[in-house]
């Protein structure tokens, strides 16, 4: 059994979507989907312990060893993020029983739990696996599992926002598919160790610069990196609130972490920063989206939109981090990933509360509302606290370390550049707090009572994280420390 | 010579181009997924013509025979083509329920609409 918890990992989701087909009635599929997601969060936990006791697992699917099958590799660099995936997803699934009873057709909440599994199973998949070309395989099953659920949503822009992910993401996932094709010819091998190994025999050579190429512009058209960013606001704005808990705390950082882990594991550090001036890239487009994304938040009407936006401007913080090229740079990037999802979580949710309660999350129906939902408003005002990085929330100690990465690359100007980003995020948090607690209820706001304790509990378990893993960082930052550590063991 | 022998990637570098073509500059949805096809075949292609060995036959174990071309590549390939046929699907269904919700498929056409509310 322990054995086998590399693989447990991405099979019981993958096995429980279908299972509920047969399920049939919503609240046994919902508890069904629950319990696998709350055994799939334990997998994970055991498997980080596991990783944090005894180093790296590898396991090989079927007893067919690697590089000839496909092999699932748990390190510090994924263990932390399989942990984070389950764990929203778990928390997100409690809330979202009563959360999508005014937002999806009754007939369709089956399937919306099935594609809700699909889309972890993904997620994991792409996470847990050493093969490059699983990592292709499990990136569409993720993506088309998102579709669907984007789809789902009860405004009819949802259906356009899902079509237009579809094309971008397709297209994205089409550029992975020729930069691992291209990687394959030259080295006649998919796993990543192996890739590993052997790319640097051949990296002087045209066809493996045009596959970092492909590949890292399909990673970024995922990870919805500035300019390419444009299908993510409408996507998360329209979709279901709970899909979109879900998708900003997970979906984005699966996208950074293969980043991560193609361009310091398998092409390296060398190729990555020497052959390809991919710093200056990374920097430019981090710098540009923090900044411009920012400041369109800002003139949001739409809540979850404006989130959107900044979820944008977040991962320009994640790339900034790795254009570092440093192991403190990557540790912050690391350590944002985990934060960000918890703040974003926590954020997400509690526009799910009012989108539950009001219909729509619109700031212009919000005056007062604080008085109307004092729990849900106060749980985005810790959200947000965290968001622009203020002390004892998890949003200080990832900014901390990018800024001392920044600073410990003599670079002030871009240390500047983050602490203006947060002041920008300063202004559109503090534009809904103003209206939710200092004007006074006006005739536009909808008469609402508090969420219910359904949406409530699962909203302040990642409050109380933000704010526990805040104070309390030896956890998260031993892990990435490690994990940064891993990432530039071989060059020290 | 060396223009004949690399013919099938400049197959797959045209219709790449051809398919991302359509997807941008069509504004029918309905053609944008078409474009997206021959984007993701023209790719397919590329994989099918990297497995090729000069003079190899099919891998199959056979008195005589020492060259065979890699399967490997075509085996991944079925893999994409079953995801291609998923997402084309997928996206079919989608611009089924956007004609049902917004009585057309042109791309123009929605945005006016989404102006209007």
């Amino acid at each position: 059994m322990i054995v086998h918890l590399s693989v447990l990992q991405v099979i019981i989701p993958l096995m429980a979507a279908p299972a509920c087909l047969l399920l049939r009635k919503r609240e046994l599929v919902w508890a069904f989907a629950t319990l696998a997601t709350f055994v799939t969060f334990a997998v994970s936990v055991l498997l980080l312990s596991q990783v944090m006791q005894s180093g790296a697992i590898s396991y090989d699917m079927g007893g067919w060893e690697a590089p000839w099958g496909i092999e699932y590799r748990i390190d510090m660099l994924n263990a932390p993020l399989l942990v984070l995936i389950s764990g929203i997803s778990a928390i997100a699934l409690l809330a979202a029983r009563t959360s999508i009873e005014n937002e999806i057709p009754e007939n369709r909440h089956s399937f919306f739990y099935i594609a809700w599994l699909l889309c972890m199973a993904g997620l994991l998949g792409i996470t847990a696996t050493g093969d490059a070309f699983n990592v292709f395989v499990f990136l569409e099953i993720s993506s088309l599992a998102t579709y669907t659920l984007i789809a789902l949503g009860k405004d009819r822009r949802a259906l356009w926002a899902s079509f237009q992910y579809l094309v971008a993401g397709t297209i994205g996932a089409t550029f992975i598919l020729i930069g691992i094709g291209l990687m394959y010819v030259m080295t006649g091998t998919l796993n990543m160790a192996d890739l590993a190994q052997r790319l640097p025999e051949v990296e002087n050579t045209k066809t493996v610069f045009t596959a970092f190429a492909f590949f890292i512009v399909g990673v970024c058209m995922k990870l919805a990196l500035f300019p390419l960013h444009l299908w993510l606001p409408n996507a998360y704005a329209f979709a279901p609130s709970i899909v979109t808990t879900f998708l900003a705390a997970t979906a984005t950082k699966v996208a950074v972490y293969v980043m991560i882990r193609f361009i310091f594991d398998v092409f390296g550090f060398e190729f990555s920063f020497t052959h390809f001036p991919l710093q200056e890239i990374l920097m430019t487009l981090g710098i540009a989206g923090i900044f411009v994304a920012s400041i369109v938040a800002i003139n949001q009407d739409n809540l979850k939109r404006m989130l959107a936006y900044s979820s944008v401007a977040q991962i320009g913080y994640l790339i900034l981090g790795i254009s570092f090229a440093s192991q403190t740079g990557i540790m912050a990037t690391l350590l944002h990933m985990l934060n960000h999802g918890l703040m974003k979580g926590a954020l997400f949710l509690a526009m799910a509360a009012v989108v539950y309660r009001m219909g729509v999350a619109n700031l212009s129906q919000m005056h007062g509302i604080a008085s109307r939902m004092p729990l849900t408003m106060a749980a985005f005002l810790i959200g947000g606290l965290s968001l622009i990085g203020v002390p004892l929330t998890v949003g200080f100690v990832s900014k901390w370390y990018l800024v001392s990465a920044a600073l410990e690359n003599g670079w002030w100007p871009v240390a500047a550049a983050i602490l203006l980003g947060s002041l920008l995020s300063v202004i559109y948090i503090w534009r809904v707090i103003e209206v939710a607690y200092f004007k006074s209820v006006s005739n536009n706001t909808p008469d609402v009572k508090e969420a219910p304790a359904s949406i409530l509990i699962p909203m302040w378990i990642l409050v109380l994280a933000n704010l526990y893993f805040g104070m309390d960082t030896s956890l998260t930052v031993s892990v990435t420390q490690m994990a940064a550590a891993d990432l530039f063991g071989g060059l020290l | 010579m060396e223009f004949l022998g690399l013919f099938n990637y400049w197959v797959v570098i045209v219709l790449m181009m051809i398919g991302f073509y359509i997807v941008i500059c069509s504004n029918n949805l309905i053609k944008k997924l078409i474009g997206l096809t021959i984007f993701q075949t023209s790719v397919f292609i590329m994989y099918i013509s990297m497995g090729k060995i000069d003079g190899g036959t099919a891998p199959i174990l056979a008195e005589g025979v020492t060259l065979y071309s890699n399967p490997l590549t075509h085996v991944l390939i079925l893999t994409a083509i079953v995801v291609g046929i998923a997402t084309t699907a997928l996206g079919l269904a989608i611009v089924v329920r956007i004609k049902e919700s917004y009585g057309t498929v042109e791309e123009d056409d929605i945005h006016a609409k989404d102006k209007q509310a």
